[in-house]
């Protein structure tokens, strides 16, 4: 595909997203200016806890698992994300680094989006970053309550 | 209504009265001293009754006093009620076997006895019409409370006095018996020891066809309604009802609530004491062999622990909780399930409360009113 | 004047007594979760229920306990109940075996309103044990399936291991014209389904919200958030229904155990409305 075509295909899936949604067509440019077209195959890991908090991925298709290996149980799946969902939300603080692991349980195509170059330009344009984070705090809180619900384990035998 | 002709008739009159119901087959049950209590018993004459005894009734107190008459009811009520033998504290529901086939029910709960009970005051009157439509007026009825009902022959007597936690006034159940009696008596304590009967029913005006007596004269009556006022004017207790189901809902989380729980001990007494409380339990007893199981049920309380037990642990395990589900249930969402208020105001639950809470002070601390005791 | 001879109350049929029914088949579903069919043993008829109504299943000698009944509503001649062993009696009743005896009584409780789905879009949210409850409904959906508009069943439960009538599930996906979305709390690697929250899979669903139903079941806690993120994306708070659970012990209205404020669960519920029941959930210690 030329890149004249791709840019316009990576433009139009951002501004469709509703992350992104009244942002304005500049923010659109930049955006997909630091974003790409990515693909993972079932069973390949997007990211490793540790690894620096460097891309955010808006899954286009397929099944993400969040993971954490804990000694002795192996990996234990938390969280899977799918279409329309967004992987990672750590880029946003500092240390910028993930908690855990992602994986691909299926193939997956993503759109991956430069943290870093959205995070330059978040300081750069304080406007622009309290927009960003108004959209991507929500996010965090409704997965902090799912993860509370998780935590009581309300399915767990009765004690 | 059927209205009655009111008649007169002396002590030895209510001794016939007893004799002719124990005749009939009733078993009498009337109150008489026992323990130092004025409690509800099989009696056989008048020569049973509390005779020239009154109560001292407060918070967490109940005394027995001597009055200086001979009076035969000049009392109130004591830490029983008529539930006692309409709702039975311990009962066999059924009995089932094990057989070659499997498990066989082979017996079910035994007969109901015929009771007649003496001395019922109205309040206690609008409580065994709370638990008939409790017990009898649901989709399903309770058919050993309407066994014992059924049959059941009722003598009222109206208040000469108020208890020291009485406030049947304020909750409109008495202190004059209106209807749900038999025959109803009001002790004349006069030049002469009589009793004006006005009968209630059929049945009633039958049983006193059979007695010695007179027609009441206007001095009777008059009589009779000083004695009534004498009660009315003295409540011991007094509760502003109009309006307590709505305050006790909006306040479900008012502050009061740990203050009562700081108090109560969730000893229960106030449920087994008050004659609405209904709840009951079941298990199950075998004998040694383990071929013969009982299902038995008996008197619960909703302030035990267990009472509200599921999935490992109870909904209400807090005190406070269940302090405010036995009021809340008492004065407010009984009403939504019965019509009517499940309180008639006795005061037995003042009375027999260990710490003597009082209902009237938790309703007005509520309502913001502060804790002062509101005599009336 | 009556006599004593003459005392011979006529009273109403005792609700307390069991009949007896036997054990036809017993099936495990989970280590801890078995399901017993259950059939006449005294020439009577078994009794009609809808779906959603339980009965009180009493094990010779031990107890009796409140159980959904989890089975297909038109079969006349079975009684189908899931148990799981948790307490003293409901083990002795996961030990019995086909041709055992025990007593019943029931049915008893409210039903799923499955009628009122007729023409709208209906959505089934289960957690946990709380499939067992909704399967008549899920049943009757199915026998019923043109008056339905979309359905679609989301279950949540611990982990893959625990999902409850797994083959019932993959062939219900088959058979029926139905979305179904099985979500785990944690899973191991071998899992490749969803793994989060149930809710997580409502703001997903293609539903005509304002004109659709919902059925739930499971824990509480689960039913108040399902609930409150079913009307989020547009279902009216009336047309979502609760089965919920408190302690039991007559069944009948009586002995005053299952009060949930002023309701009865046992002739009130279990199943509800969430209109009616959205305030009490969020209140402690009710």
């Amino acid at each position: 595909m030329a890149k004249g075509a791709a840019m316009e295909g990576l433009e139009r899936i951002v501004s469709e997203h509703r992350l992104f949604e009244g942002l304005g067509q500049e923010f659109v440019k930049l955006a997909a200016g630091c974003a790409k077209n990515v693909r993972f195959n079932a069973d390949e890991y997007l990211f490793h806890a540790e690894d620096p908090a460097d891309w955010i991925y808006l899954v286009r298709h397929g099944r993400v698992a969040l993971e954490m290996a804990t000694p002795g149980r192996g990996a234990v799946r938390f969280e899977t994300l799918g279409e329309g969902e967004i992987v990672g939300l750590t880029w946003l603080l500092p240390p910028y680094r993930w908690g855990y692991d992602a994986r691909a349980i299926e193939l997956t195509r993503a759109i991956a989006l430069d943290a870093k170059c959205l995070r330059d330009k978040c300081e750069a344009d304080h406007d622009l970053g309290y927009a960003l984070m108004k959209r991507f705090l929500p996010v965090l809180v409704q997965r902090l309550q799912a993860t509370r619900l998780q935590s009581l384990d309300v399915y767990g035998p009765p004690r | 209504m059927q209205e009655y002709k009111l008649a007169v008739i002396t002590p030895q009159g209510l001794t016939g009265l007893i004799g002719s119901l124990r005749a009939e087959g009733f078993r009498v049950i009337g109150p008489t001293l026992r323990d130092q209590a004025i409690v509800y018993d099989e009696i056989e004459s008048i020569a049973d009754l509390p005779i020239g005894w009154t109560d001292e009734q407060d918070g967490g107190h109940y005394r027995v006093r001597r009055r200086d008459d001979a009076a035969l009811f000049g009392y109130n009520v004591g830490p029983h009620s008529w539930k006692r033998f309409l709702h039975p504290p311990l009962l066999r529901l059924w009995r089932a076997e094990r057989t070659q086939d499997g498990l066989a029910v082979t017996e079910t709960a035994e007969p109901a006895e015929k009771y007649a009970f003496l001395a019922v005051r109205s309040c206690e009157l609008h409580a065994i019409a709370i638990q008939d439509r409790v017990l009898l007026q649901g989709p399903y009825v309770d058919p050993h409370y309407q066994a014992r009902r059924q049959g059941a022959f009722i003598v009222a007597v109206n208040c000469g006095q108020a208890g020291g936690t009485c406030f049947c006034v304020s909750m409109k159940t008495g202190p004059k018996a209106q209807e749900g009696f038999d025959l109803a008596l009001t002790e004349l304590l006069a030049d002469e020891h009589e009793f004006l009967v006005e009968a209630g029913s059929e049945r009633g005006a039958a049983v006193l066809a059979t007695i010695p007596h007179r027609a009441a004269e206007a001095r009777h009556s008059a009589l009779a309604a000083n004695a009534v006022a004498n009660a009315e004017g003295n409540m011991g207790r007094h509760m502003r009802s109009d309006d307590v189901r709505e305050l006790l809902l909006a306040n479900l989380e008012h502050p009061r609530w740990d203050n009562v729980a700081e108090r109560c001990l969730t000893c229960g007494n106030c449920t087994m004491v008050c004659p609405t409380c209904f709840c009951t339990s079941v298990w199950d007893e075998n004998d040694l062999t383990g071929n013969v199981a009982d299902r038995k049920r008996r008197w619960d309380s909703c302030f035990t622990m267990d009472f509200s037990y599921i999935h490992g642990g109870s909904v209400r395990s807090s005190g406070r909780s269940r302090y405010r589900q036995w009021m809340t249930h008492k004065l407010a969402t009984w009403v939504d399930q019965f019509g009517t208020s499940g309180c008639v105001g006795c005061g037995r639950c003042i009375t027999w409360c260990p710490v003597g809470i009082d209902i009237t002070e938790e309703v007005r601390a509520i309502r913001g009113e502060g804790g002062s005791d509101g005599r009336a | 004047m009556d006599r004593l001879a003459d005392f011979a109350p006529v009273t109403a049929p005792d609700a307390m007594l069991p009949r007896v029914v036997r054990v036809a088949r017993r099936t495990r579903d989970l280590p801890d979760t078995w399901t017993l069919d259950l059939v006449a043993a005294d020439n009577a008829p078994l009794p009609r229920y809808a779906p959603g109504q339980f009965t009180m299943l009493y094990v010779f000698g031990v107890g009796e306990i409140p159980v959904s009944i989890s089975g297909d509503a038109s079969d006349a001649l079975r009684l189908v109940q899931t148990i799981r062993a948790v307490g003293k009696v409901s083990e002795a009743l996961t030990r019995l075996a086909p041709g055992d005896t025990l007593g019943l009584r029931g049915p008893f409780g409210t039903a799923w309103p499955v009628a009122d789905g007729y023409g709208r879009d209906v959505v089934v949210v289960a957690g946990g044990l709380g499939l067992a409850p909704l399967r008549p409904a899920l049943h009757q959906l199915q026998a019923e399936r043109k008056r339905f508009g979309k359905l679609v069943l989301l279950y949540g439960t611990r982990r893959p291991e625990d999902i409850l009538f797994r083959r019932q599930l993959a062939s219900w996906r088959r058979q029926l014209d139905m979305e179904i979305e099985v979500t785990v709390d944690h899973a191991g690697t071998d899992w490749r389904g969803h793994v989060g929250v149930v809710t997580k899979l409502i703001p997903r669903l293609g539903v005509d919200a304002e004109n659709a139903m919902a059925l739930v079941c499971g824990p509480e806690v689960m039913m108040r958030f399902a609930a409150s993120a079913l009307h989020d994306v547009g279902l009216p708070e009336p047309s979502i229904h609760l089965s919920l659970e408190r302690n039991m012990k007559c069944a009948v209205g009586l002995c005053g155990h299952c009060q949930f404020a002023g309701s009865f669960i046992c002739k009130d519920g279990a199943v509800m409305r969430y209109d009616k029941v959205r305030q009490l959930l969020g209140l402690k210690e009710i």
